[in-house]
C-alpha cells in the first residue's frame, strides 16, 4: 500500500477513485462502459453480452422486459414492445403524424403535447421507455463495479435539438442517474479514437447509427478536442435502410396493405437481409401475408440503389459541415467511422470517395461511443484533475427569438462553442406597452413556422414609456450539456424574468418529481434519505475541494487570517455533516461557498495569468 | 443587428440562488488574449491562446471541485467564447474596436448614403440572379465571388487605416466602411446559399 503523506490541516483521506460510467443510449443498441485501472471498456451482462438491444416489452402486472428477450418477442407482441424509442424522444404529436405508417404503436395524447404509447402496462412516454433502458444499464454498472456511482456521462447525437436533449436528461433523472454531462456521440468517438492513436490534426467523425446521423469536424491539438462544426439529421439512420427494403418487398408482392401488427415481422426480415448483404452479393427473402406467400432475391446492387438517396443526404450534411468549419476535404487527415450502419459497404465507399481520405473503423463502431463517454465520465467524476484532455463542443442548431412579422432573429449561431452566454437588446413598439412576449426558437430558417418552438414567456411590469424607449435585454445561456436557459430584463426598471427552457415535448418538472416519487413506491422516508445523502455528498465535495485549493494556493493567495476563517468554516461544515439535518447541511454548504468566493476568484485570475505567461512581453 | 454582446456584462448575468457571483476576469477582449488593440490580429496566436485559456478556465477543469467553482468557470468560458467569436470575425472585430472608441455601431443609427456604392450592390445582386440561369452556374458564381472578394479587400484596407487613426472623422469613416462590408457579407451568404442549392441538385 502507498503511504498517504499529508501536512497538518490538509485532507488525510486517501484519494478515492470515484465510480462513474459512460452510457451510449442508442436507437438499436445501448451500452455502458467504465474506466478501470486506466483502461476503458464496455461492461457485459451476466451472460457475457455487451450490447443491450434498446427494446422494451411492457407486460401487465409485472416489470418490463428489456434487451435481447424483448427484441426476440417484438414480432409476437408488437404493440407492447417498443423498438427504436430514441426516434420519438423530444418529439411532438405532429412529428409522430409525419412518421405516420412507420410506427406500429397506438398513441395517446399526453400532457403538454407529448405523445404517450399505449401498452398493457398503461400509457408510456418515450422518456419513460428510455428510463427503463437506462435503469438496466445503471444496474449493470453498479453490479460490475461493486458500488454506488457518482454519475454517468450519457451520449446524444450531436444534431439532437434542445427538446431531444432535455428529454434524454429527463429520462436519466427518472432512472435515478446523476448526469455528469450530455456528450455528443461523435465527440465521444473522437475521444476514444484520438486518445487511442495519439493523433493530432483535423479529422471528421461520420456517425451513422440506427436512427440518427451526425457528422462532426474536429481539431485535436495538445489533448484538446475542439469541435469546429457539426451537422446531420436526427431522423436518418439504418432503420431507414430497413424501411426501404420493406417497401421494396411490399412492392414486389403487389402493393399489399400491411396489418398493423405485421410490420415488425417485415422489418425484422428486412434488417436480416440488410445485414446479409454486408458480406454477400445477394440474399433470399420470403414473407407471407394474409395467406399470400412470397419469395424473392435482393441483390446488393438493388439494395444500394434503394438506399442511394439516404446516403446522398448524409454527404450533403458533410459538405455543409466542412464549409462551416472552413476546412477542405484535403485538410481532413482521417475519417472515423462510427455506428452500426457504417458496416454497409456502399456507405463506406461513398464516404471514402467524398473525403478522398482513408477511413478508420479499427475500434468496434458499436462500442467506440460508450468508451469515449466512459473516459470523459472518469474526468468529470474528478478522478483526473491533472488530465490534459479537454473537450470543446458546439451547439448544432442556431437559437433565436421571434421578431415582428413572424421572423426569427438569431441570437446564437449554430456551431458556436459552448458554454456560451449572449445578450440581445429589444425595444417596445407601442406607446405605454407594459409587457413583452418572448418566443424562443431553434433552427436555421428565417420564418418562425419553419423553426422549432422551444418556449414562450412574458416579461411583465415594464413601466409605461413611449415606443422604442424601453430597453429589454434578453440573455441566452447554453451550458456544457447544450441546454438553454433564457432570461429577460428591462434595463431602466430592472424588471426581470427567467425561464429554464423546457420544450413543450419534455416533461414538466412536477411530472418528473411525481414519477420519481412513484418509482420509490410510497416511502417518503426514502425521499428524505436521498435528500440527506445528496446534501452530504455536496458537503464532502466542497470540503475536499477547498482543502485541496488551500493546500495548493492558500499560502500564496491568502492572509493568515483569511486562511484561518476558511479552515474554521471547514471544521464547522464537517461537524454539521455528521448529523442528519439536511437543511442545516445545505445552509452550511451555502455559507462556506460564499466565504470562499473571493479565494476562488483569486485562483482563477492567477490561472489566467499563468496561462498567458508563456508568451513573451514583446508580443503584447 | 444590435451588437449588445460586446458589453461584457453577460459575465455577471447569472445568479445562483440568492447571491450574484462577482467576476474579476478581464472585460476587454484584446486584453483577455494579451493582444494589441488593432484591427489586424494574428489568428494563429489567437487560437493558440484560446486553447491555453480554455485549459485553465473550462468547467471540466473544476470537475473535482464544488458547484460554485464550476459555475464561475462556466461564466468565464462563456465570456471567453464571446471574446473569441468577436475577435475571430473581421466585421465583429471592427465593430468592437469602434465600440471601444465610443462609437455607437447600432445598425439603425447609421445608413449607407453613398449612392455609387448602392448602385454597385444592385448590379452585383443582378449578376447573382443571372448566374442562376448561366450555362455553367457554378463557374459564374465562382467569378462573381472572386470579383466581390477584390472589392471587399479594398474596403478592408481602408477600414484598417481608419481604425488605426485617433481622428473622430476617421472613426465615422470606418463605421461607413463597416456598413458597406456588411452588405458584402450578406451578398456572400446569398452566393454560398445558391452554391449549396446548385450542388444539391
Amino acid at each position: 500500500m502507498l503511504l498517504q503523506i499529508s501536512e497538518p490541516g490538509q485532507s488525510a483521506k486517501p484519494h478515492q477513485h470515484k465510480l462513474a460510467v459512460g452510457i451510449d443510449l442508442g436507437t438499436t443498441n445501448s451500452l455502458v462502459a467504465t474506466v478501470r485501472s486506466g483502461q476503458a471498456d464496455t461492461l457485459a451482462d451476466d451472460q457475457g453480452r455487451h450490447l443491450l438491444p434498446s427494446v422494451v416489452r411492457y407486460r401487465a402486472d409485472t416489470a418490463p422486459l428489456v434487451g435481447f428477450d424483448a427484441r426476440a418477442q417484438a414480432a409476437d407482441d408488437p404493440m407492447n414492445t417498443i423498438v427504436s424509442v430514441k426516434r420519438l424522444m423530444g418529439r411532438g404529436v405532429e412529428d409522430m403524424r409525419r412518421l405516420g405508417d412507420q410506427l406500429p404503436y397506438e398513441f395517446a395524447p399526453g400532457e403538454g403535447g407529448m405523445p404517450f404509447l399505449k401498452t398493457v402496462a398503461g400509457a408510456k412516454s418515450p422518456v419513460q421507455v428510455s428510463a427503463d433502458i437506462l435503469k438496466v444499464l445503471l444496474d449493470r454498472g453498479c453490479a460490475s463495479l461493486g458500488g454506488e456511482l457518482v454519475g454517468a456521462v450519457i451520449t446524444v447525437p450531436a444534431y439532437f435539438d434542445e427538446a431531444q436533449r432535455q428529454a434524454t436528461k429527463d429520462a436519466a433523472q427518472l432512472a435515478g442517474i446523476t448526469v455528469l454531462r450530455l456528450l455528443n456521440e461523435p465527440t465521444a468517438a473522437a475521444v476514444a479514437y484520438g486518445l487511442d492513436r495519439a493523433s493530432e490534426g483535423t479529422f471528421a467523425v461520420y456517425d451513422l447509427g440506427g436512427g440518427t446521423f451526425d457528422i462532426s469536424v474536429l481539431r485535436l491539438n495538445r489533448g484538446v478536442f475542439e469541435v469546429l462544426s457539426t451537422g446531420g439529421d436526427s431522423a436518418l439512420g439504418g432503420d431507414d435502410f430497413d424501411h426501404a427494403i420493406a417497401e421494396w418487398v411490399l412492392q414486389q408482392m403487389g402493393e399489399v396493405k400491411l396489418a398493423q401488427g405485421e410490420q415488425r415481422r417485415l422489418l425484422d426480415l428486412s434488417r436480416a437481409a440488410k445485414e446479409a448483404l454486408t458480406h454477400n452479393e445477394q440474399t433470399e427473402l420470403s414473407f407471407s401475408l394474409l395467406g399470400q406467400s412470397w419469395q424473392g432475391v435482393l441483390t446488393r446492387e438493388q439494395f444500394e440503389q434503394l438506399i442511394e438517396p439516404k446516403i446522398k443526404q448524409t454527404l450533403r450534411a458533410c459538405r455543409r459541415a466542412l464549409k462551416d468549419a472552413e476546412v477542405s476535404t484535403d485538410e481532413i487527415a482521417e475519417v472515423v467511422m462510427v455506428g452500426g450502419s457504417t458496416r454497409v459497404p456502399s456507405v463506406r465507399t461513398q464516404v471514402e470517395s467524398f473525403f478522398g481520405s482513408k477511413l478508420h473503423a479499427d475500434i468496434d463502431p458499436d462500442r467506440v461511443v460508450a468508451i469515449g463517454a466512459a473516459i470523459q465520465a472518469d474526468v468529470l467524476a474528478g478522478n483526473k484533475p491533472d488530465a490534459e484532455m479537454l473537450l470543446l463542443d458546439v451547439i448544432p442548431l442556431s437559437l433565436g427569438l421571434e421578431t415582428m412579422g413572424g421572423l426569427v432573429e438569431k441570437v446564437i449561431d449554430r456551431n458556436t462553442p459552448i458554454p456560451v452566454a449572449r445578450a440581445q437588446e429589444f425595444t417596445t413598439y407601442q406607446d405605454g406597452q407594459t409587457a413583452m412576449a418572448i418566443h424562443v426558437l431553434q433552427g436555421e430558417r428565417e420564418l418562425v413556422d419553419d423553426c422549432r418552438s422551444l418556449a414562450r414567456f412574458e416579461l411583465r411590469g415594464i413601466p409605461p414609456m413611449t415606443a422604442g424607449n424601453a430597453k429589454v435585454r434578453v440573455t441566452f445561456q447554453v451550458d456544457a450539456d447544450g441546454l438553454l436557459s433564457v432570461s429577460a430584463r428591462e434595463l431602466a426598471s430592472g424588471v426581470e424574468t427567467a425561464v429554464e427552457v423546457k420544450p413543450s415535448y419534455g416533461l414538466a418538472d412536477g411530472e418528473i418529481a411525481r414519477m420519481i416519487k412513484d418509482s420509490f413506491g410510497h416511502a417518503q422516508e426514502d425521499l428524505e434519505a436521498r435528500t440527506l445523502r445528496e446534501q452530504q455528498v455536496d458537503a464532502d465535495r466542497l470540503v475536499e475541494a477547498l482543502q485541496s485549493a488551500l493546500a495548493a494556493d492558500g499560502e500564496r493567495l491568502l492572509t493568515v487570517e483569511d486562511r484561518a476563517v476558511l479552515l474554521q468554516g471547514i471544521e464547522q461544515l464537517k461537524r454539521l455533516r455528521q448529523g442528519n439535518d439536511h437543511v442545516a447541511i445545505a445552509k452550511g454548504v451555502e455559507v462556506l461557498s460564499l466565504a470562499s468566493d473571493e479565494f476562488a476568484s483569486r485562483r482563477m485570475d492567477d490561472g489566467i495569468r499563468r496561462a498567458l505567461s508563456g508568451h513573451s512581453v514583446n508580443e503584447i | 443587428m444590435p451588437i449588445s454582446d460586446l458589453s461584457g456584462n453577460v459575465v455577471n448575468a447569472r445568479t445562483n440562488g440568492s447571491s450574484t457571483l462577482v467576476m474579476t476576469i478581464e472585460n476587454n477582449y484584446f486584453a483577455l488574449f494579451g493582444l494589441p488593440e488593432t484591427f489586424r490580429v494574428d489568428t494563429a496566436q489567437l487560437s493558440d491562446r484560446y486553447l491555453s485559456l480554455q485549459k485553465t478556465l473550462h468547467p471540466d477543469r473544476y470537475a473535482h471541485l464544488g458547484e460554485r467553482e464550476q459555475l464561475r468557470a462556466v461564466q468565464a468560458v462563456a465570456h471567453l467564447n464571446d471574446a473569441l467569436s468577436t475577435l475571430k470575425s473581421p466585421l465583429k472585430r471592427a465593430a468592437y474596436l469602434l465600440e471601444l472608441k465610443g462609437v455607437d455601431t447600432d445598425a439603425s443609427s447609421t445608413t449607407v448614403s453613398d449612392s455609387g456604392f448602392l448602385m454597385q450592390q444592385m448590379a452585383l445582386r443582378e449578376q447573382l440572379d443571372e448566374a442562376r440561369d448561366a450555362v455553367d452556374p457554378l463557374l459564374a458564381l465562382e467569378q462573381l465571388l472572386q470579383h466581390t472578394e477584390q472589392l471587399r479587400l479594398q474596403l478592408f484596407g481602408r477600414l484598417e487605416a481608419d481604425l488605426a487613426s485617433d481622428d473622430p472623422a476617421a472613426a465615422a469613416q470606418a463605421l461607413q466602411t463597416l456598413r458597406k462590408l456588411q452588405f458584402f457579407d450578406k451578398l456572400r451568404q446569398q452566393i454560398e446559399l445558391l452554391e449549396d442549392q446548385l450542388a444539391d441538385l
